[in-house]
């Protein structure tokens, strides 16, 4: 019998080995969460996209519990999760900024024009710096951000409705209150 | 006549072959081969994070060549390779490192290759070392051996 | 209609599967010859019908058949014909059909060669190689049809991925299927011995010779992958250790130390649980590999794009079949004697040695595949492990293991004595270090970890010469003799020679070229040149080409040294037109000491060119070893005990 369990070792570790894989086929070996979850937001000053003379910064956004969606005109996802945005915007509390990244400034415009404006204000990242600070490394992605400037959430990939019922109201709520 | 001709031919000629002395030298992609150099060595440990599985000194993708410019600016305003690996990892986490960082959490990656060889090679040597100790009986016997088979020698 | 006909055929050779699977191996179990004897014929039955519908899938893409919704993902009518019939590997369905064309492949070979053996094991293996078909014939019908059809048929296909539109393309799907596929047999012939209880000498001499195939037929199809990427990816790389080239590198890691272990099961009968063993991870891995490169679990640029589902699938099926192989050792390996006896220090002994490292060697690469995924799973995060870990750690796993290379053939069975070996290769070490040193000063820079490793290969070519010497002046100088001698040399042990000769070359050219290789990156005008260790070379200027299914800028680049020509180089960007993707086509002059390589980059303000220029040294002698070593294979099968045993039949 002892000769036998020694067997067993293999068995174990198959078995091990099985369960790996197993788990590994519901996850998504591309996504990268984001380290910056509960650090402060990277500090930032860029122009509006519809008024470049002025800009907007971090320290502008103290205060407030607020979102940041990165968003771009050659951007075919964020096509996708527009709609629910805006009428996410119309109804909530909370204000959305847009993160205009990569972006031609007309281009961009247009887009918004095209397919409706939720936004508080967006910003353009022309060269993708503050994207990369940001961890931005797909397009779209969507942060929450609280009233000391620390990032809560991030969302990679197109906002649903059960993400915005489920994870960020919830969330905006304990954070505002 | 035939003077002038030939006289253009070679007036020709020569300037042709100035023409090729004046064909330059190519000059360096960059500006400091140097500091490119270093650029890719550290490129080739960071993954592209919108691609399969490349290192953004490979990948032709946007976020490749934004973080090739963001490595050469970095080391061009003095920073060393660690501050560069350092503000890599702050903003994509240890997942953009090709070389794992050596910590607790990857201690049994860096260390498992060496203990498996150590105890493979031990136990081998501990089940030989036990056979060589057993007595005959525990063996097949040798085929007094016949002209050993000259393809297995 | 020719779809249907197809997918009809795979469903006949299921059926077939299914009966090999079941009748013959019940047969053997009560001794019914009538149901054994089955088995041979049943074979060619599965054969054929998975041949005919293989090659209804040829037709449905030479055709254009665009109502086939594989075909109208993989193809396009611009496509040339070669690369329309290799287009049917190109995805993911296609590649599949391939795995079991070639598993039917060699059932067939093995229904053809088994006639020495007794009825009971041909008639268990090919059973099990019939259970193994069942496995991926469900797979591909239930989740995997390549007959799916699409209505409405749209008029143009979407094209093959023009990375693939490319001769290695159409020959290293087929060559990595057989090696991989291959060790099926070894596994069955290993379930076939556990399940009789006749494992033995004999045995792993039947075992020997199917093993040794599959491997060769592994080597080159790796080398063929590594070859492909280096002048087909432009980035001048040949092995980035991705999760799909580990896929492959790992049974073959294990195929050659099933190989040697084999040696010494053969020879003296121990051992045998070991080998065994060692049998079925081989393809436990391949079916690993398989599962890795379908299921989307790890991010590779060659993995086929598929979904969980698939996964799950060939999860079940790897569940399985190794779940059942490892129940069946547990319960028959214990019984198993422990054969003749040997020395702690003797060849079998430094066979067994080489097992463990190679062993080690295939588990550490796993361990660096999977670690990723096993911290994600846990919720620990998410990291990478890439090229750096990799040639951190397997590299000094081979210095050991190529060390054993050079004393194993030297060492005798049984008893080896050490002094005398040493005394014997006192001098291959010694020339290996000279050799390795002068060649550093002769390529002009001495370095440190470039030289540890030619004094490796130099010594593989030192013992490999001295076991020469030794067998051609057995007692002393004596050239008289020496012609006879050498050609008495069993062709199993020139073959040995070679495949080891093979590895060393191997070594030389990874160390050359990681070492001595040189970049260039330019800025060319026409007419600009620039030159890299001693090769001058010239930009004449761009040329706009039109292929079959793309427009290319072709950059004229002539080679010249000290004046004299060498090559003219055309190194492209192309565009092909239906997927709109652009590719970068490297131009490449192979010679024999070095590689000069040219990739054209992006056109800057001024009309330059960027150009990168490589001159890569030895970096052929990577794929000449892999070719040597794949030849040593070819010589040990065909060594007359074999032939005369294909002769007896």
């Amino acid at each position: 019998m002892m000769k036998h369990v020694r067997y067993l070792v293999h068995f174990g570790i198959l078995l091990v080995l099985l369960y790996f894989l197993r788990a590994g086929l519901s996850l998504n070996p591309k996504e990268v969460p984001s380290p910056l979850i509960g650090k402060p937001a990277p500090a930032f000053s860029l122009p509006r996209l519809d008024q470049p003379e002025q800009r907007v910064s971090l320290d502008d956004l103290r205060g407030q519990v607020w979102m940041l969606n990165v968003w771009a005109s050659w951007c075919v996802a964020c096509r996708q999760e527009h709609p629910l945005l805006v009428q996410y915007a119309k109804q909530a509390k909370v204000p959305i900024y847009g993160l205009n990244y990569k972006d031609e400034r007309a281009a961009g415009m247009k887009w918004l024009a095209d397919f409706g404006n939720p936004y508080t204000a967006s910003i353009a990242d022309r060269d993708g710096r503050v994207g990369i600070d940001f961890g931005v490394y797909g397009v779209p992605e969507t942060f929450v951000i609280d009233r000391e400037g620390v990032i809560r959430y991030k969302q990679i990939g197109p906002l649903t409705p059960e993400v915005l019922r489920d994870t960020i109201e919830p969330m905006l709520k304990q954070l505002n209150s | 006549m035939r003077t002038a001709v030939s006289r253009i031919v070679i007036s020709l000629a020569w300037a042709l072959a100035c023409v090729g002395v004046l064909a330059a030298e190519a000059l360096p992609a960059s500006n400091d081969p140097i500091l490119e150099a270093r650029v890719m060595k550290i490129s080739n440990e960071l993954r592209c994070l919108v691609c399969q599985n490349e290192t953004i000194a490979a990948s032709h993708a946007d976020l490749a060549v934004d973080l090739r410019r963001q490595v050469r600016e970095m080391l061009q305003s003095g920073q060393n390779e660690q501050q560069v690996i350092d503000y890599m990892t702050a903003r994509y986490g240890d997942f953009v490192l090709y070389r794992p960082p050596f910590k607790a959490l990857t201690a049994l990656l860096w260390i498992g290759p060496g203990a498996m060889v150590i105890l493979g090679l031990g136990t081998l040597f501990v089940v030989l070392r036990r056979r060589s100790r057993l007595g005959d009986a525990a063996f097949e016997p040798d085929d007094k051996d016949a002209p050993q088979d000259p393809h297995l020698s | 209609m020719i779809p249907e006909i197809g997918h009809f055929s795979l469903w006949l050779a299921l059926g077939m599967a299914l009966v090999l699977g079941t009748v013959p191996l019940l047969g053997a179990q009560t001794g019914r010859a009538d149901w054994m004897v089955l088995a041979r014929p049943l074979s060619y039955l599965l054969f054929f019908f998975v041949a005919f519908a293989f090659a209804c899938l040829v037709v449905s893409f030479v055709g254009h058949d665009f109502s086939v919704r594989y075909v109208a993902t993989n193809s396009n009518t611009a496509l040339p014909l070669p690369y329309r019939i290799a287009a049917v590997w190109g995805g993911h369905e296609g590649s599949l059909l391939l795995w079991v064309q070639m598993l039917a492949l060699w059932t067939v070979a093995v229904a053809a060669f088994s006639r020495h053996l007794p009825a009971a094991v041909a008639a268990r293996i090919l059973a099990v190689m019939g259970l193994i078909a069942v496995g991926f014939l469900l797979f591909m019908l239930l989740t995997s049809n390549p007959f799916d059809r699409l209505f409405p048929a749209p008029p143009e296909g979407r094209d093959l991925n023009p990375l693939l539109q490319d001769p290695g393309m159409v020959i290293h799907p087929p060559m990595l299927y057989m090696g991989y596929v291959g060790f099926s047999v070894a596994f069955a012939f290993a379930i076939a011995a556990l399940i009789g209880g006749t494992l033995d000498s004999t045995w792993a001499r039947w075992t020997r010779p199917w093993t040794t195939v599959a491997w060769m037929f592994l080597t080159i199809g790796i080398a063929l992958g590594s070859a492909w990427a280096y002048y087909e990816l432009g980035w001048g790389g040949w092995w980035f250790w991705d999760p799909v080239e580990n896929a492959s590198l790992m049974p073959w890691l294990l195929g050659t130390a099933l190989i040697h272990s084999l040696a010494v099961t053969e020879k003296r009968n121990s051992f045998k649980s070991w080998t065994v063993l060692l049998a079925i991870l081989a393809f436990s891995f391949s079916l690993l590999g398989t599962f890795l490169v379908r299921s989307g679990v790890l991010s590779s640029v060659h993995a086929f794009a598929t979904d969980p589902l698939r996964g799950q699938f060939i999860l079940a099926f790897l569940a399985v079949v190794v779940g059942s192989s490892f129940g069946l050792y547990a319960w028959r390996a214990p019984e198993v004697g422990i054969g003749k006896r040997f020395g702690l220090w003797s060849k079998e002994s430094a066979l067994l040695g080489n097992n463990v490292l190679l062993v080690v060697a295939a588990l550490a690469v796993m361990l660096g595949t999977l670690y990723p995924l096993v911290i994600d799973a846990l919720g620990l995060g998410k990291i990478s492990v890439g090229p750096p870990y990799f040639d951190a750690v397997f590299m000094p796993l081979m210095a050991p293991t190529v060390f054993l290379m050079g004393i194993g053939p030297l060492a005798r069975w049984k008893n080896a004595e050490l002094p005398a070996i040493a005394l014997r290769l006192r001098w291959a070490a010694g020339v290996a270090i000279a050799g390795a040193v002068l060649t550093g000063v002769l390529a002009g820079e001495v370095r440190l970890v470039a030289t540890l490793g030619l004094v490796m290969a130099y010594w593989i070519v030192g013992s490999v010469l001295t076991d020469l010497w030794g067998r051609l002046h057995p007692h002393g100088m004596d050239w008289a003799h020496a012609p006879t001698r050498l050609r008495q040399i069993p062709r199993a042990l020139v073959g040995m020679m070679v495949a080891h000769l093979g590895i060393a070359v191997f070594c030389i050219g990874v160390v050359m070229v990681k070492t001595y290789e040189v970049e260039s990156d330019v800025k060319m005008l026409v007419g600009d040149s620039t030159t890299v260790r001693g090769y001058t070379f010239t930009f004449d200027g761009i040329k706009e080409l039109q292929g079959p299914n793309y427009v290319a800028a072709q950059g004229q680049m002539r080679v010249t040294r000290d004046g004299h020509p060498v090559a003219d180089l055309r190194p492209e960007k192309r565009i092909y037109r239906v997927q709109q993707n652009p590719m970068t086509e490297a131009a490449i002059d192979s010679g024999l000491t070095r590689d000069l390589y040219v990739s054209l980059g992006e056109q800057v303000e001024g009309g330059a060119w960027i150009v990168r220029v490589y001159v890569k040294p030895f970096i052929d002698w990577i794929w000449y070893g892999c070719l040597f070593m794949a030849l040593g294979g070819l010589l040990a099968v065909t060594d007359r005990r074999y032939r005369r045993a294909a002769e007896a039949q």
